[in-house]
């Protein structure tokens, strides 16, 4: 389960060495923005070596160049070896950016003997085309899981201003979440920039949610613990699953065929709803 | 009144008596800004006395002037509870003949009580004191709270002198030190630097891992059984101890538990707990910035409380002793649970027990939080190099990665496995730690001892050699 996805500069080696420890479902190891162009090869290597030595135990996302860059295949010659559960491509704007790099990947995983199609794909969606484009990119490829979007670069290309209150994106984030699950996939929302803002961070994450996103990205370590309370089922939500499963076991057992629970009849949503709930619920156990 | 004024530092120095081979004492509540044990000796220099035994209660940078009064044999011993990086290395490069004496908060007031260390003439910086030597560290330009450290030199010293750079009028309310123990009253211009006595506010830490050990300490805390009404708490003053108390404090609060008692080296951050309701009331031996000043001078339950009363292992019953829960540093820890608290990675002096083994064997839990490494050193190792505070006082380990809990505490184990918080076996945390750091290689030490590091039941913990110099 994916609440929380935090973000780490791959050029940071302490960063990268506690990364597994703050609390946050995915790490996204970036060899992108956070990368300036002369560290570019330290990062790569120093991102490789961490997913090879360090045995992380959470899911490993690396964020890597775009495909109109000079660094993207160099980045997926390095870092594919060593089995990321997903790469995140950057400036996603179609269908083809996600073919391209698709295919490098199953290259790649060819000539490693890997099977073709173990690393999956998270479109990182941050410019206006992307976000238009949005549903072609979330059902380009068998390898994307879901997909991402970023506030900051779309701003930027919608040529307004990044506010706190986010008018300006919500139209792309009710696309991407349309998109996605119309594609059958996740979707990630942007993250919070104002690091001492918590207030702030929460009543974004909270809205992100009632749009329909799974789960929301962060830069600051600090805002892990937020994140995934807002995306963590509540105490009344399990205990309503429970109960959902609880009522159709007895209806099977008393051989009724439509059952109800608190007045409402329990039909396929519910039932689905109240599976995601206890999976989200299980996942969660013991962490943080 | 002129009362016990007199007119200068070497004129009291005379007055007292004061010879060579004699032992002189001073506190540390200036902190790193503390003029007076430089002045004192300086005066003392002057005056051609020599072979001095130098008993402070904590050495910090400021003092580094020793090293030139210890290489002239003005101080030929020195006896103190913490030491400072800079003084440190010169000690451990082997500058003093004589083995430092390192004790700790409670064991200090405790050997000078018994007379175990006997005191000829103490020198007590004092914020504000009157004519007659009633002081305090509350008010005046220099100040710095609580006195805690000073009163057993005031009370058992051969003679005392106060050194004040804000005279007050007879009598001084709210004193700390009575008359009756003084001797002698010096005032001068400027007893110490303001910012170097305390920090304007006590920052928590922002430092990811620091927040994430903190947060484990806290869940730890509140797993173990012990939060609960009259609850008694103490933390040290870095950045993941302050960071652990802010998060105690919300669930202190969320669960409605009313403590009893806030004890220490006092910041901010424990005020702030006390006027939030976690406590009724703080007993602090030392100020670490404005807000506790302040808090000491105006609430009627933050209480100064003496060196003795805080922490001493011989006194009929001391603070420590009630403590619940304590936080505590490390610069190492070992599988046996062994704390060092004294030397550096390169075997370099730069620290101290100050109250580390009193509140560890006082306490029902002490929790050291520490992260894994630091600067590609694990910090969970097969041996310390130094034992501060010994292994069997030492009952919770918290890092980033999980908790160790000592085999001696079963029961804490369970408690935090039922929580589920994440509890490993101390080697498999040393295990994670080699494994990202590698394992150092030995130090070579050289054979002279440059310190004896004393519990505070008085026996010899472990003993301090220099360091070759290349």
């Amino acid at each position: 389960m994916r609440r929380s996805m935090l973000f780490f500069p791959g050029n940071s080696a302490n960063m990268l060495l506690n990364a597994d420890f703050l609390g946050s479902d995915s790490m996204i190891l970036d060899l992108e923005d956070a990368v300036a162009p002369t560290e570019k090869d330290s990062a790569r290597i120093l991102v490789r070596n961490a997913i090879r030595d360090l045995g992380y135990t959470r899911e490993v996302i690396v964020r890597i160049n775009p495909v109109d860059s000079p660094y993207w295949e160099k980045d997926l010659q390095t870092i594919i070896p060593v089995k990321p559960d997903m790469i995140m491509p950057t400036k996603v704007s179609c269908a083809d950016d996600v073919k391209i790099i698709s295919d490098y990947i199953a290259g790649l995983e060819e000539q490693l003997g890997m099977e073709v199609g173990t690393v999956k794909l998270i479109p990182l969606i941050e410019t206006a085309l992307g976000v238009e484009n949005a549903y072609q990119i979330a059902s380009s490829d068998p390898r994307v899981e879901a997909i991402f979007l970023g506030g900051e670069d779309l701003t930027a290309d919608l040529r307004c201003k990044r506010t706190k209150e986010g008018n300006e994106i919500f139209y792309a984030r009710s696309r991407m979440v349309m998109a996605a699950r119309a594609a059958g996939v996740d979707v990630y929302d942007t993250p919070w920039t104002d690091v001492e803002d918590y207030e702030g961070l929460i009543k974004d994450a909270e809205f992100a949610k009632s749009l329909g996103f799974t789960g929301k990205s962060s830069i600051s370590p600090r805002h892990v613990t937020f994140i995934n309370e807002v995306f963590s089922p509540t105490e009344e939500e399990i205990q309503y699953a429970r109960d959902v499963f609880a009522t159709i076991e007895k209806a099977k057992a008393e051989g009724k065929g439509v059952v109800s629970l608190r007045g409402k009849m329990i039909d396929a949503p519910i039932v689905a709803r109240a599976a995601q709930v206890l999976e989200a619920a299980e996942a969660m156990k013991g962490g943080r | 009144m002129n009362g016990k004024l007199v007119k200068d530092l070497k004129e009291a120095i005379r007055l007292s008596g004061l010879e060579d081979g004699m032992t002189i004492s001073f506190h540390h509540h200036l902190r790193n800004g503390d003029m007076v044990a430089v002045m004192v000796m300086e005066a003392i220099c002057e005056m051609g006395i020599r072979n001095l035994n130098v008993n402070i209660s904590s050495i910090f940078d400021t003092h580094e002037p020793f090293i030139g009064y210890i290489e002239d044999g003005v101080i030929t011993g020195i006896e103190t509870n913490y030491m400072g990086g800079v003084v440190g290395r010169a000690i451990s490069e082997g500058l003093l003949d004589k083995p430092v004496i390192f004790r700790t908060h409670g064991g200090r007031p405790s050997d000078i009580i018994s007379g175990k260390s006997p005191i000829d003439v103490a020198f007590i910086a004092a914020p504000t004191s009157d004519c007659m030597g009633n002081c305090t560290g509350k008010i005046g330009k220099s100040a710095c709270g609580s006195l805690g450290y000073a009163f057993a030199d005031a009370m058992y010293a051969g003679k005392s002198v106060v050194i004040t750079d804000n005279l007050a009028e007879y009598p001084l309310v709210d004193y700390s030190i009575a008359e009756n123990y003084i001797d002698y009253v010096v005032v001068v211009d400027k007893i110490g630097e303001p910012s170097g006595i305390v920090s304007g506010t006590t920052k928590i830490t922002k430092d990811p891992v620091g927040l994430v050990i903190a947060d484990y300490a806290a869940r730890a805390i509140d797993a173990s059984g012990l939060l609960v009404d009259g609850f008694s708490f103490q933390t040290g003053a870095g950045g993941a101890s302050l960071a652990a108390a802010k998060y105690l404090k919300d669930i202190m609060l969320r669960k409605g538990v009313q403590g009893s008692y806030g004890l220490g080296g006092i910041t901010s951050y424990m005020v702030d707990m006390m006027q939030s309701g976690c406590f009724k009331a703080l007993y602090d031996v030392q100020c670490f910035d404005l807000d506790a000043i302040a808090s000491l001078r105006t609430n009627p339950n933050h209480m100064e409380v003496t060196a003795a009363h805080y922490a001493s292992p011989t006194a009929k019953s001391s603070a420590v002793d009630s403590l619940d829960v304590v936080i505590l540093g490390a610069t190492e820890i070992d599988t046996n649970f062994n704390v060092n608290v004294h030397t550096d990675s390169n075997g370099y002096i730069m620290g101290g027990s100050g109250g580390h083994s009193d509140t560890a064997a006082g306490a029902k839990m002490s929790m050291i939080v520490a992260p894994l490494s630091r600067a590609r050193l694990p910090i969970v190792v097969d041996q310390v190099m130094c034992k501060s505070t010994p292994g069997h006082t030492v009952d919770v380990l918290v890092t980033q990665r999980g908790i160790a809990v000592n085999p001696l505490r079963g029961d804490l184990r369970d408690r935090f496995l039922d929580a589920g918080l994440p509890v490993f076996d101390i080697h498999e945390l040393r295990d994670m730690a080699e494994k990202l750091n590698g394992k150092p290689k030995m130090l070579t030490r050289g054979d002279r001892e440059v310190a004896k590091v004393i519990y505070r039941d008085g026996t010899l913990l472990d003993t301090i050699y220099n360091v070759p110099v290349r």
